[in-house]
């Protein structure tokens, strides 16, 4: 479904990914891992069109996007849970859901799918016109996870979506994690939380320093000595 | 010592410019030009710490109409209402000053506080009219003819030139001592990042508080030097909005970053001003019987293209601009984008 | 004493309130547009009050050199500013989008030289006056009330009001109060931020042109004309809490009647004197603008 090859990326003169190639199949789930400044979130951003790259080729169901300007892109039905969440912290939880249907062919749609995520998050229907800057920590990620699913996409990307949170609420993050894939969308998810991401996905990439390191089915990797030692402390 | 070298040679050259045939047009144009980089001069000793104001327009009128109105009404000659009308511009920086540091309050809000300082300040010109003139100005008693040490005057121009060099000579000076002091380290910390700052001990307040109120005590002399010379002042001409934001540009064209900035911009802007007066002239230029245009909106339009040039492709302005190519384009401006 | 009373309650200190509230009104007007520039582009037009100059002459020899009417005028003049809106960001905010907030201060600071001296150029600086009166309301014997103040006061109040509903009621509002928060993900929500960046500063022009309108009808209009309202434009804002439409609003009337009242003992100078020192004041106490959310 979604299909990257030698995709170079970066900030100005500084490159940040060399050559990355990727590929995640309709229906799976797939991992990013690695360690702090590898470039995962600048993986993020360059499928989302949020920085351009500067070569290579991304495609999403045999369509370029690359090619595609960035607020085009949710439209192809590709969703990106930012780092960090990104709220609008001055706006209600309702009004930020709302972001997620902004685009034009998204809002005929816009109950529906507000339904659909105050069913999933029923925390979030009682939170509706709170200020989301206000809300705990795992309530305002679960406020950017709705967010991303409002525009009903094919692919949900999500950054660190457990940082920050207390390891109850990490659970449940994860436990969200396999709901939303029991809905039939496909997942790429950047986590530094390794053992319990790799319960959760199929496969798995291993990025280190901007290039892909490794890369195996998610039992493959939870098994390997290198990634026992140098991710879960073993 | 090549520099000192330099430095001398210049120094000869403005001294001797009396004696080279200079006439007293020319001779006046650069006298303006000294005044008014001083206070460019004065607006930049704390304007390259990001502290930009645009209230300096008030502190060059108190300098102006104070020192004016003590001779005038109580003849208390400029020797002693200069420094009086440098202590109360100094007095109301500390009072825009203190609360605005407290409470933080930088950035544009910071520019948007002090312009409103401009702006109360000429609005009380203007409403005090019985005494200040108001809006058609003022103009200090003449003391006799010719000199008078007393009152600071003198219609004698190469006399004015030399207090007018010596002013500004004192101004650079006072840049570079603000550049090597320790105060410098603190300020540019607290640009940087004022929270840090105050965490690792710099007194926050305090240190933005003492070069406001140089830079105000400076702007005051200067519009103190300016109604001396000029013999006439006025809310438009020394204060106000305008002026405030005349003042910054100057430096944002010369350079915010170097002693000479505000200077070159005050060469810059003011001879621009002064070629395309002349150039130009002021005439009505009729293209048909209806369709008129008045010359002397020119030097304003170009002046107004000009600054957003600068801002847009030379933030540093000129004399930075043209260090960085000297040095190597290593890194240019920090607000270059593609 | 005595005499302060009395003139607090005469009949005239009460024209001189609901002046006051008019004059409220033509203020609330002018800082409409700025307000949602500042808010949303986070750029200060120092030259706002420019713009609104350039819509009055539009208006001005669309009238009175070309007969055209009036409202028909207006309108012409509204669309002037919404293009000259468009330019303003287009031309010069565009390419400082990421530079430091006071260099997009300066550089519109910039173009209020560059619209002086044209209008100066091609307009002269003489002052123009439209020369149409709407009259005034005479309410009893002693209170006129101008009828221009009064449709100031209207308008203004509808403005913010239809403003207010789709900020908070349309995709486009929301948007617009989201890019203020965080411009960087707008392209993840499907926002082309270029193009909302030029919707505001359009909606910020028309917005100009409408306050140009009201004060064509009400004051000369010369080259200058713009340093007369332009600072306390500004302060308006800032006291409203910048992008605070509501807050700015109310602000509008604060300033209003500071002025009037200080005019009404005094003179109108020391009104305005009175009002700027209360804005210095309200920043020190409340640097985010008097009505700003506690955050
Ligand atoms: N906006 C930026 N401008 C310049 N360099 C950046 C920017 N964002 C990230 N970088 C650099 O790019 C590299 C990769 O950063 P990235 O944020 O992709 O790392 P990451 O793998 O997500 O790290 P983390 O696990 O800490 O989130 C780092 O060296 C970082 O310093
Ligand atoms: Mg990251």
């Amino acid at each position: 479904m979604l299909t990257l090859s030698q995709v170079n990326a970066g900030y100005g003169d500084f490159q940040a990914l060399f050559d990355v190639s990727l590929d995640v199949r309709s229906g799976e789930a797939v991992a990013v891992i690695g360690p702090n400044g590898a470039g995962k979130s600048t993986l993020m951003r360059v499928i989302s069109g949020m920085i351009p790259a500067f070569g290579g080729s991304i495609t999403m169901q045999d369509v370029s996007v690359l090619d595609t300007p960035a607020h085009q892109i949710v439209g192809m039905g590709i969703a990106h849970v930012p780092e960090n969440r990104r709220l609008f912290a001055r706006m209600t939880v309702e009004d930020n859901l709302r972001m997620g249907c902004f685009s034009p062919q998204f809002r005929d749609r816009y109950t529906e799918r507000l339904e659909f995520v105050y069913q999933l998050f029923p925390r979030m229907r009682e939170r509706r016109d709170q200020m989301a800057g206000t809300m705990s920590g795992g309530e305002q990620q679960m406020c950017a996870i709705g967010r991303a699913l409002m525009s009903d996409p094919k692919i949900l990307i999500m950054d660190e979506p457990s940082a920050g949170l207390a390891p109850v609420i990490v659970q449940q993050v994860f436990e969200l994690i396999e709901r939303i894939r029991g809905e039939g969308l496909t997942v790429l998810i950047v986590e530094q939380n390794v053992k319990q991401v790799l319960k959760v996905v199929d496969r798995a990439y291993i990025l280190e320093a901007g290039t892909i390191r490794m890369e195996g089915t998610a039992t493959e990797l939870l098994e390997s000595a290198d990634i026992q030692k140098a991710f879960m402390g073993m | 010592m090549n520099n000192n070298i330099v430095i001398a040679a210049i120094g000869a050259i403005l001294l001797s410019l009396p004696f080279v045939g200079v006439d007293s047009y020319p001779l006046h144009l650069i006298i303006v030009i000294l005044i008014w980089s001083f206070a460019y001069t004065g607006w930049s000793i704390m304007g390259r710490f990001g502290l930009v104001s645009l209230g300096h327009g008030a502190f060059m009128a108190i300098g102006g109409y104070v020192t004016a109105l003590l001779w005038n009404n109580v003849g208390l000659t400029p020797w002693i209402g200069i420094p009086i009308a440098m202590a109360l511009s100094g007095v109301v920086a500390v009072i825009i000053g203190y609360p605005c540091f407290r409470f933080r309050i930088v950035g544009h809000y910071f520019a948007l506080v002090t312009l409103a300082l401009s702006e109360v300040v000429r609005q009380v010109i203007i409403a005090t009219r019985d005494t200040t003139g108001g809006s058609l100005g003022y103009t200090p008693e003449r003391h006799g003819e010719g000199w008078s040490i007393l009152a600071i005057q003198s219609d004698d121009r190469v006399a004015f030139y030399y207090i007018a060099l010596a002013v500004w000579a004192v101004g650079i000076v006072i840049w570079k001592a603000v550049d090597r002091s320790m105060a410098r380290y603190a300020l540019e910390a607290i640009w940087e990042d004022e929270d840090a700052s105050a965490a690792v001990g710099v007194r926050v307040t305090h240190e933005k508080l003492k070069v406001t109120v140089l830079s105000a005590v400076m702007t005051a002399f200067a519009g103190a030097m300016y109604c001396q010379y000029q013999m006439f002042i006025s809310p438009d001409t020394i204060g106000g909005v305008g002026i405030s934001l005349q003042i910054v540009f100057a430096v944002v064209v010369g350079g915010i970053y170097n002693a000479l900035g505000p200077t070159v911009g005050a060469v810059i802007t003011l001879l621009l001003a002064e070629v395309l007066r002349i150039g130009i002239g002021t005439e009505n230029i009729c293209i048909t019987d209806k369709i008129c245009l008045n010359a002397a909106g020119v030097p304003l339009l170009i002046y107004g293209v000009m600054l957003v040039m600068f801002i847009i492709f030379l933030p540093k302005g000129i004399v930075g601009g043209v260090l960085d190519r000297w040095r190597g384009p290593a890194q240019t401006g920090p607000s270059k984008q593609p | 004493m005595a005499e302060f009373t009395d003139a607090l309650f005469s009949i005239f200190f009460v024209e001189t309130l609901i002046n006051g509230l008019l004059l409220g009104g033509v203020l609330a007007l002018l800082s409409l547009g700025l307000n949602l520039v500042f808010g949303v582009v986070d750029v200060v037009w120092i030259c706002y009050a420019e713009i609104i100059m350039l819509g009055m002459y539009t208006i001005y020899f669309l009238h009175v050199d070309a007969g055209i009417p009036v409202i028909i005028a207006a309108g012409c003049g509204i669309a002037v500013t919404t293009i000259l809106g468009l330019l303003v960001h287009r031309i010069v905010i565009h390419y400082l989008l990421d530079a430091a907030p006071i260099n997009q201060l300066l550089a519109t600071g910039g173009l209020l030289f560059f619209l002086q001296g044209s209008a100066m150029v091609a307009f002269g600086i003489e002052f123009r006056n439209l020369g149409v009166s709407l009259g005034s309301l005479i309410v009893s014997e002693d209170i006129y009330l101008s009828w221009t103040r009064i449709l100031c006061f209207v308008l203004a109040a509808g403005s913010v009001g239809v403003l207010y509903v789709f900020l908070s009621r349309s995709y486009l509002g929301a948007a617009i109060r989201a890019i203020s928060q965080d411009r960087e993900i707008m392209p993840l929500m499907g926002v082309d931020t270029k193009k909302l960046y030029l919707l505001t500063s359009a909606i910020g022009g028309a917005l100009a042109g409408l306050a140009a309108a009201l004060l064509a009808l009400q004051y000369d209009v010369h080259p200058f004309i713009g340093l007369s309202f332009g600072p306390i434009t500004f302060m308006i804002c800032v006291m409203g809490g910048l992008g605070n439409m509501v807050g700015g609003f109310l602000a509008a009337f604060i300033f209003s009647e500071l002025i009037t009242i200080g005019g009404y003992f005094a003179d109108l100078e020391w009104g305005y004197v009175l009002a700027f020192v209360v804005f210095i004041a309200t920043m020190f106490v409340r640097p985010e603008g008097l009505f700003a959310r506690k955050s």
